[in-house]
């Protein structure tokens, strides 16, 4: 099973780079965004097929060292 | 007066540190993070500054599971003095031994330079040298130095005054260079015997390097 996980600044917590890239987007022209957050990704394979216990299993990961729960949210998704 | 300082692979700080504490006469000790004790006659655990891990997931955040944190954690648990130098400043948060988190400098630049400092609060050991409103000029080497701590944590810091440093002008007046919320530089725990700052004073120690500032700094932090 592959867990993918999506961390990124909290709602609230200035996002310096999605400004930065904000930006660089509206001098080329793209006059159309409204808000740019610039998270980060990780890709874990599993060894196993049981969803509840991955769920749990990565979900621990996340608070306890792949996100920084003071400043950062973090998603699952498993396929 | 036995100075202990942690070197994790990345660390980049320990020997200059090194150096500044003998200067002042203090017995020193480096400590590879695979150690699993530190030794009873310490006075002060220093995390010096550097890349520790290469600053791979968030700066700070792979030391946390360093064999040597778990004696880490118990010292300052037991009250003995723990003080985190930029990196070192980073890994103490990130152990959850110091409040809030380092973000990517607002500016998002690596920013080295030398940069004044008020002292928001000198009723603790570590800044025992020094009076509250002293401003000291100390040099800051850093790309996640943007200290965020939320309103709730922000107001427990004022009321325990564990804000012990904040950037400013050579006056005084509020400079900000990173970001930091309430421009804050340095914190301490509620106990005040764990201490975290961005800038470095080790590398304040002679005035031919443009500042010996850090000297008082640096004797407040070995004395008890």
């Amino acid at each position: 099973m592959t867990a993918i996980v999506n961390i990124s600044l909290k709602a609230g917590v200035l996002d310096s780079q999605g400004k930065a890239v904000h930006h660089a987007l509206d001098s080329l022209h793209f006059s159309n965004v409204q808000d740019v957050r610039v998270g980060k990704q990780i890709v874990l394979q599993l060894d196993s097929d049981d969803k509840t216990q991955a769920m749990a299993d990565v979900t621990k990961m996340c608070e306890e060292i792949l996100a920084n729960t003071v400043i950062e949210d973090y998603t699952i998704e498993l396929i | 007066m036995k100075v202990a300082i942690l070197q994790f692979p990345g660390t980049n700080c320990e020997y200059d540190t090194q150096h500044a504490f003998e200067t002042l006469g203090a017995e020193t000790e480096i400590i590879w993070h695979k150690s699993d004790a530190i030794a009873e006659d310490t006075t002060l655990l220093v995390v010096a500054g550097g890349f520790s891990y290469g600053d791979y997931l968030r700066s700070g955040a792979i030391a946390k599971f360093s064999p040597v944190m778990k004696a880490v954690n118990e010292y300052a648990k037991n009250g003995g003095k723990v003080l985190g130098i930029c990196n070192g400043f980073q890994v103490l948060t990130e152990v959850g031994l110091l409040p809030g988190a380092l973000k990517r400098n607002d500016g998002l630049h690596f920013i080295s330079k030398h940069h004044h400092l008020k002292v928001a609060n000198s009723d603790n050991t570590f800044l025992q040298k020094l009076n509250t409103d002293d401003v000291v000029n100390i040099p800051i080497a850093h790309h996640d130095g943007n200290y965020f701590i939320d309103e709730a944590g922000l107001q427990e810091l004022e009321t325990n005054n564990q804000v012990l440093l904040r950037y400013t002008d050579a006056e005084g007046n509020i400079q900000n260079p990173n970001g930091s919320v309430d421009s804050i530089a340095g914190v301490c725990n509620k106990e005040k015997n764990v201490f975290g700052l961005m800038p470095h004073p080790e590398r304040a120690m002679e005035t031919l390097l443009g500042s010996d500032d850090g000297v008082n700094m640096l004797k407040g932090f070995i004395e008890s």
